[in-house]
């Protein structure tokens, strides 16, 4: 096993005695194309609302429950899908949250949430991991689409369009901090603040 | 004897008439009772479906309307799509519960609903007074279905002083 590993460490560290420069750099290069066009296919086959749903868990937990509400069916029909809300677009964040769900393969394989009733016990905790993820980051995916800029207070209802000019707009208040549960149902909510 | 042979006939005959003439009378008075209780399905006969109307959309205007008699519980006028009242939550109580209508400048639910049956104050609402939506409701931008020929006390009582004063 040792005499393997040293044959592979030295083939690695002495320069090539067959295969010439060129071929080594462009077979390098297109070797490295086909990794990372493959790489970026597979996460993007993960950034799928098919691929979230694959496991029951979210099946018949959370996909159920978004069914019922506005980003899932509309009067325009546009739909917000799993990804939309739950992973970052940007690439380095991304990649960090993608690394934080290694774990929820851990948990699909050994079951942590595979019933209903243990869902709802971890509901709670669940909830406001993606509350904090939202408050810390500005609740960046919903404003992915829901862009303050353009936002129309004339075309709000008086009560939101007050609370939109007022607390959010001097970023006293982000998205998450009013609009919880507006996509699943909610945990017990006592003792979170406006509640 | 011809006479009676005649009248039996005649008799037979409005025997067998009768049933077909009280039928076709049935049938058109049925037609008219039924449709007219009908009112969601505007005459449609029984074995069609009825072209479903359209949904009036709810009254979002935050201005309060009057109430209709004293112990009338306030209609609600906003909308309250997805608001869960269950187990877990109460999201009307977000905004209307004693402790949030400071912040919030909604109306806060009335004291009896922190009372419970014998009278005895509660620190939060009283279960039996929990799902608001047992009474309180949105009001639809829609016509009435059916006439509505209610007068509340308040009309009664200045007809009947001005009747009075007449005499």
């Amino acid at each position: 096993m040792k005499n393997i590993l040293l044959i592979g460490w030295r083939t690695l560290t002495r320069p090539s005695g067959y295969y010439s420069l060129g071929a080594l750099v462009i077979g390098g290069f297109i070797a490295g194309i086909i990794f990372w066009g493959g790489f970026n296919t597979a996460l993007e086959v993960t950034n799928t609302e098919k691929f979230c749903i694959s496991c029951h868990e979210m099946e018949n937990n959370v996909y159920e429950e978004l069914k019922t509400t506005i980003h899932f069916t509309n009067r325009s029909g546009v739909r917000a899908t799993c990804p939309d809300c739950h992973v970052p677009h940007n690439w380095t964040d991304k990649i960090a949250r993608k690394m934080k769900a290694s774990k929820e393969v851990w948990g699909a394989i050994f079951g942590t949430i595979n019933t209903r009733e243990k869902f709802l016990v971890q509901r709670k905790r669940l909830a406001q991991h993606e509350w904090e993820r939202l408050k810390a980051n500005d609740s960046l995916e919903c404003r992915n689409c829901h862009n303050f800029d353009y936002m129309d207070f004339t075309e709000q209802s008086e009560r939101a369009a007050y609370q939109h000019s007022t607390a959010l707009a001097s970023g006293e208040k982000t998205c998450i901090d009013c609009h919880k549960g507006i996509a699943h149902e909610l945990p017990d909510m006592k003792g979170v603040e406006g509640w | 004897m011809k006479k009676i042979n005649l009248a039996v006939i005649a008799s037979l005959l409005m025997l067998a008439i009768a049933p077909m003439m009280f039928s076709l009378n049935a049938s058109a008075a049925d037609k008219n009772t039924v449709n007219s209780l009908a009112t969601l399905r505007d005459s449609t006969p029984i074995d069609r479906q009825k072209e479903p109307n359209s949904i009036p959309k709810v009254v979002n205007k935050d201005i309060k309307q009057g109430r209709n008699y004293p112990m009338q519980p306030p209609v609600i006028p906003h909308t309250t799509r997805s608001y869960e009242v269950n187990l877990n939550n109460n999201k009307c109580m977000s905004c209307h519960s004693r402790h949030r209508t400071e912040k919030s400048q909604a109306p806060m639910v009335s004291v009896t609903h922190y009372m419970d049956r014998d009278g005895n104050f509660l620190a939060d609402v009283s279960p039996r007074r929990y799902f608001c939506n047992q009474c309180h409701i949105t009001q639809l931008d829609a016509e009435p279905l059916v006439e509505n020929t209610f007068t509340d006390m308040h009309s009664l009582m200045k007809e009947k002083t001005a009747t009075t004063e007449q005499h």
